[in-house]
Parts: C-alpha cells; sequence; structure tokens
C-alpha cells in the first residue's frame, strides 16, 4: 500500500519540484538581471552614476545618434559607430583567423593514432590553465617597445626604431586570435575525426585534386564544426573585454569596453544598459543564423 | 614462381590493359620488422578482361589494387596501364576508377550528383553530364531514385550508385574492392550477373578483389590465386579448379583430397602416379613440380566415382559416414592405410541411400581426375 501512495503523487507535481532549482538558478541569474537590464535602458542617468526613475528612451537613441552640445541638432554618433565597426571588423577577423589556424591544427590531431590524440588535444586546452589577464600580459612582454620581439629585431640590426604593435588593431587581432583559438579547434577537430576519410579517397579516385577533395567533400561534410566553432569563436569575440582593454589601449575600444566606460567613469547606465541589449541582439542574430545553417546541414546529409 | 602471366604479354600485339611487373610493396623500412604486403607480383590483365584477385584476408590483394588505383605506392617494380608506366601518378590522374566495398557514396550529395562527381571533376559540359548519368542510372536500373540522398537508399542501391559512379567516366580499367560482401546473399547472387552483364555490355577491363572462391569461379574470364603477397596461380576458374598447381591453392578453392603418390613416368604436363594403395593413374603435372620421387596428388571428390563391383580397379574404403547435402551425397571414406577421402555423388531419385555407413566400396578415379602438386 505505500508502495501504491507513493506512485500516486501527482507525475507533474514530481516533475515540477525536479525542475524547480534549475528554475530558480535561471530566475535569479539569468531572467531577474536580464530585466534589470532592460528596465535600465529606458531610465534616465543618475547625476553620480545610478538613474533616475523617469522613464526616457534616450538611451537608445544614443546609441546611434548624439545631440550637439551647443546648436542641438542631431548627428551620427560616430565614436559609437566606429566602435562597433571595430568590433565587428575584429570578430570576423578573428573569426577567420582562427579558422585557417585551426583547421590544419584539428586535422593534425584528427589524423593522429588514436592513442595519441587526447594527448594533442590536452595541449590544447593548456592554456585554458593559466588566467586570460596573465597571458595577456604575456603577449604584451613580447609585443610591447621594449619587448622581446622589438629586442630581438634591433640586435640582429633589421630596424632602428621599434615597430608599434602594442595598441594597435593588430594587436588586439592578435591577442583575441590566441585566446579564442582552442574555441576553433575543439569543435572542428570533433568534425573532422567523424569525417570517413575513404571518402577523400574517393574523391580522389574521381579526378578531384586535393583542392577539389577539400573544398567539394571535405568541407561540405565538416561544415557542423566550422560553424559551431565560428560561432564558439565570434560570439565571444564581439563582447571581448580584457583583450581590447589591455592590447588596444584606451582608443581601440570594443564594445564590451565602451559598456565598461558607461558604468564607469561614463556615468550613464541607460546608455551601457542598451549597449549590452544591443550587443545581446547582435548574438541572437548571428545564433539564429547558425541554427539555419546547422538545421539545412542536417536535412541535407538527413 | 608461377610466370605464365609475364610470358603472356604482348604475344598478340595487344597491349595489356594492366600489367604489374615485379611489383613489391614493403611497410616498414627495416629489415627485421618490415612487412612485404605484396612480394615481386607480375601480372598480365588483358583488356576486356574480367580479372579476379582470389585469397584471404591479408594475402595483398588489396594492396595490389590500391598499387594500380594510385593510394599506395610500389617499393620497388613497375605498374603500367594500356602500356604506360603511372608510377609517378597521383590516383586522380590515373584513368581507372575504384569501387570501393563501403561504397564511399558522398552523404551530402544526390545519387545524380554522386554519379556526375568524376566527370563534373574532369570539366565536362553540363549537357554532357546530365546526359551521362541519366544513362549510367538506367544502366544500373536507378534511375528512379536520381535525387535520393544516398543515406535514403539501400544497401544494395547503394552499391549499384557506387558502381555507376566509377563507370560514369568511362575509365580504362574499373577496380573493385570486394563490392558485394557487405550485400546479403541472395542479393550478392544477382549482383554477381549484374557485374558480369555490366562487364559485357562496357567492355571495360574490370579487376576484381574477393575472398569468396565462388564469386571468383562464377565471374572471372581469369583468377590470380594470392597468398602473403604473391600470385600462387593465374588461370580461368577451370584450370584453378581442376589443375590447381599447389597446395595452397587446392585448398583454398573447393574440397580437395590429398593423397600420396609416386611419380613413376612424366611426359611434358602429363605423368603417371602410383598411389599408396597402389593403384596407377595418368595424372597431369604442373611446371615446377618434382619429375619424379614421392609427390602429393589431389582429387576433387567429385571428379571419383565408387562402385561395390570387387573387380574394378580402385582405391579400397569403408564408408564412415554419408552426409545428404539435397543435390549430391558426400560419402567421408577411409582407405586400408587409414587415408580419409570424400568422394560426393550426385543424387537421382533412383539411388535415394545409395550406400550406407560401413560399407566396403572401391573409390574409382578417371583418367582426368588426379593432379599433381608442386609443393
Amino acid at each position: 500500500m505505500t508502495g501504491a501512495a507513493a506512485t500516486a503523487l501527482p507525475a507533474a507535481r514530481a516533475r515540477w519540484l525536479l525542475l524547480a532549482p534549475a528554475l530558480l538558478i535561471l530566475a535569479v541569474g539569468a531572467v531577474g538581471p536580464l530585466a534589470v537590464v532592460v528596465i535600465y535602458s529606458f531610465l534616465t542617468p543618475g547625476d553620480y552614476a545610478g538613474v533616475k526613475w523617469i522613464f526616457s528612451g534616450e538611451a537608445w537613441v544614443n546609441l546611434f545618434l548624439q545631440q550637439d552640445i551647443f546648436d542641438d541638432t542631431w548627428q551620427w554618433a560616430d565614436a559609437h559607430l566606429s566602435i562597433f565597426w571595430r568590433t565587428l571588423l575584429l570578430s570576423v577577423g578573428t573569426t577567420a583567423a582562427t579558422l585557417v589556424l585551426g583547421f590544419p591544427t584539428a586535422w593534425f590531431i584528427a589524423t593522429r593514432p588514436k592513442r595519441s590524440r587526447s594527448f594533442w588535444l590536452f595541449l590544447v586546452t593548456v592554456p585554458f590553465w593559466c588566467n586570460l589577464l596573465v597571458r595577456t600580459f604575456a603577449i604584451m612582454q613580447l609585443i610591447r617597445n621594449e619587448g622581446v620581439i622589438n629586442t630581438i629585431l634591433r640586435g640582429l640590426g633589421l630596424i632602428d626604431q621599434p615597430i608599434q604593435m602594442l595598441y594597435t588593431d593588430f594587436a588586439v587581432g592578435l591577442g583575441m586570435a590566441y585566446v579564442y583559438l582552442p574555441l576553433m579547434v575543439l569543435p572542428l577537430y570533433a568534425s573532422i575525426e567523424k569525417l570517413d576519410f575513404r571518402l577523400i579517397e574517393a574523391a580522389y579516385d574521381l579526378y578531384a585534386g586535393p583542392w577539389r577533395a577539400l573544398t567539394r567533400v571535405v568541407l561540405p561534410l565538416v561544415r557542423p564544426g566550422l560553424v559551431a566553432g565560428s560561432i564558439l569563436v565570434f560570439i565571444p569575440a564581439l563582447g571581448a573585454y580584457v583583450v581590447p582593454r589591455m592590447l588596444g589601449g584606451g582608443n581601440r575600444m570594443m564594445i564590451g569596453n565602451l559598456i565598461d566606460l558607461q558604468f564607469g567613469q561614463g556615468r550613464n547606465w541607460p546608455l551601457g544598459a542598451s549597449l549590452a541589449l544591443f550587443l545581446m541582439l547582435i548574438v541572437l542574430a548571428a545564433l539564429l543564423l547558425y541554427v539555419r545553417q546547422v538545421g539545412r546541414g542536417d536535412a541535407r546529409n538527413g | 614462381m608461377p610466370s605464365a602471366a609475364t610470358a603472356q604479354a604482348d604475344t598478340d600485339g595487344v597491349l595489356d590493359a594492366v600489367a604489374l611487373e615485379g611489383v613489391s610493396r614493403v611497410y616498414g623500412s627495416d629489415s627485421a620488422s618490415a612487412v612485404r604486403a605484396v612480394d615481386n607480383v607480375s601480372l598480365a590483365i588483358r583488356a576486356n578482361e574480367f580479372f579476379t584477385l582470389l585469397g584471404p584476408s591479408g594475402c595483398g590483394k588489396t594492396t595490389l589494387l590500391r598499387l594500380i588505383a594510385g593510394f599506395d605506392h610500389t617499393t620497388s617494380g613497375r605498374v603500367l596501364l594500356n602500356g604506360r608506366d603511372v608510377g609517378g601518378l597521383p590516383p586522380f590522374r590515373r584513368p581507372v576508377n575504384t569501387v570501393f566495398q563501403s561504397y564511399a557514396l558522398f552523404p551530402h550529395m544526390t545519387v545524380a550528383d554522386n554519379v556526375g562527381f568524376g566527370l563534373k571533376m574532369q570539366g565536362r559540359p553540363a549537357a554532357e553530364i546530365a546526359a551521362r548519368v541519366a544513362e549510367m542510372l538506367q544502366l544500373v536500373r536507378m534511375e528512379a531514385l536520381a535525387n535520393r540522398a544516398t543515406s535514403q537508399i539501400s544497401g544494395g542501391q547503394q552499391q549499384r550508385v557506387a558502381l555507376a559512379r566509377a563507370l560514369a567516366p568511362n575509365p580504362e580499367v574499373l577496380l573493385l574492392d570486394e563490392p558485394l560482401s557487405a550485400l546479403d546473399l541472395k542479393l550478392r547472387k544477382a549482383m554477381q550477373i549484374e557485374l558480369k552483364r555490366l562487364q559485357r555490355d562496357t567492355g571495360i577491363t574490370f579487376v576484381f578483389v574477393t575472398h569468396d572462391q565462388e564469386e571468383a569461379l562464377t565471374m572471372s574470364d581469369r583468377i590470380a590465386v594470392m597468398s602473403q603477397g604473391t600470385v600462387r596461380q593465374v588461370g580461368t576458374p577451370r584450370e584453378i579448379y581442376d589443375h590447381p598447381a599447389e597446395r595452397f591453392v587446392a585448398d583454398f578453392i573447393g574440397d580437395a583430397n590429398m593423397l600420396k603418390g609416386e611419380l613413376i613416368r612424366v611426359d611434358g604436363a602429363t605423368g603417371v602416379v602410383r598411389l599408396a594403395a597402389g593403384l596407377e593413374v595418368p595424372a597431369r603435372v604442373p611446371s615446377g613440380a618434382p619429375r619424379s620421387g614421392p609427390v602429393t596428388v589431389v582429387v576433387r571428390p567429385e571428379h571419383a566415382g565408387l562402385t561395390r563391383d570387387p573387380a574394378v580397379s580402385g582405391i579400397d574404403v569403408v564408408v564412415e559416414n554419408a552426409v545428404y547435402v539435397g543435390t549430391d551425397t558426400q560419402y567421408h571414406l577411409a582407405a586400408a592405410d587409414s587415408t580419409r577421402l570424400v568422394v560426393r555423388s550426385q543424387n537421382t531419385r533412383a539411388d535415394i541411400g545409395a550406400y550406407e555407413a560401413g560399407a566396403r566400396l572401391k573409390v574409382l578415379i578417371g583418367d582426368h581426375a588426379v593432379q599433381v602438386l608442386r609443393d
């Protein structure tokens, strides 16, 4: 009879009880803060940071437009637009660079004997053991004017003046490509590892040279990995903060740094909130594109 | 070493479709651990021939096929296609196509795109490709499924698509790597006939790799039996079956009674053997076999007869066991010197249960039934 009583507990209620911890965390950790950000983006900035509870759409308008201080005419917010543009360029560039660097790496690992693959994968993950800040500092030591590279080049007599690398877009791109490379290699490896290498022989057999075997057979088949890796690099790259802050200096900002600025020295929380939401919209758009791409691939393969 | 194959090269003035000259493939560099996957193989495969490489797994037959296709390179020796040395050419520059054991159809393409892939890579015009793809799909009876994904068709259909894909570019030689091994028995039988028909219709030289002796016997014009990286014997299915030159070939193909005997007279390719039972019988003697003294001979179970008649000269035996297998009955026999023999006799309605266990019989050996082995 007791067994029957236990099973008599309504199944629906049991499910809710099991879900409750996760739902609580989602409510407190995701929905709540997001709601705060949405609400703040429609308020008026406080005099000394914070917000005044007066509704205003100004923060959203200020994403793209700004009012001249003297004659009150509206102009494009050049500073914001150039930061958006730089963010987009650097993220796309980082994705492309990690793709070009990561594909041969993933290929190399996937074609090793099964037993040694885990060793190579382990090497790929080693950088994660070290704090991002420390690794970024290490890059600074390499590329700054008195850094390792410039010192060696000067020692060899190849240059008289140090090459300015730190605080350039190049430095930011280099740092981001370095930081995000494992995120590209791992999904690519997962895809390549599943690839039936006999298909490459079949392509060779049917008069496709190496380049066409790559573009007509290999790339279409590892596309899920290409897309997943690109998304995994592109999305965090859009929100990058530490690398552009340290390697780009003050005037090579990306959106992440701009958001930080609004909540800090800028004392414009609503603008910071609207920037954060704008960034989230871009990420959502990228994810939608990803879902559609992968869905299309499945339909064709399945 | 059998050298019949090389001797035949160029005798009729027609170039061999495939000629292998002393081809070896050795894996591993130091001599202690080196594996000779293919060891000094010379073969001449004629144009329009259905040629089969037959042997147990690990005998080097697939490696040999890959050497012809260009997926692997020879350690020494030459591979010639229609007289042209293709040694330095990668697979995509060799005028041969392969039907892979796994089919290796491109999963991201339709059936038609798979068949058209080779032509597309050759840079043929789109209209020609479309026409040729339609023609090929018709040839393998797959025209109704042209736009299906390769994952949506059955194993037998995938097999046909793989065949059509490899035939579409009209290769000089078609290489088939155990293409029927993944099919069930009934489908395999059907595909054997189908393959033979395709070979006849297209006139393309087929080089077929299999470990299935029955498949080899039914389909081939000629067979090369391989073992441990070497070719043991080359010949028509009838030659290979009726006149195996050595123990391995006799054992690998069909059932064989191995009997001890003494070669007492040889005249060219024929001779007379005195069997242990004292019986003297005419025998075929292959080149390279001993010309006198003790030899092993092979007699196929269905090439011997049985009789109760004591007047006939034959080997005295006792029936140990009679196994009825439908079309015929297999008699397991023991001779006086305890040699075991198997004789197969075809069943007719008249002699159901002709001989029972324990019966004393004589084994009759016909004039063309005995083959002397080289080893």
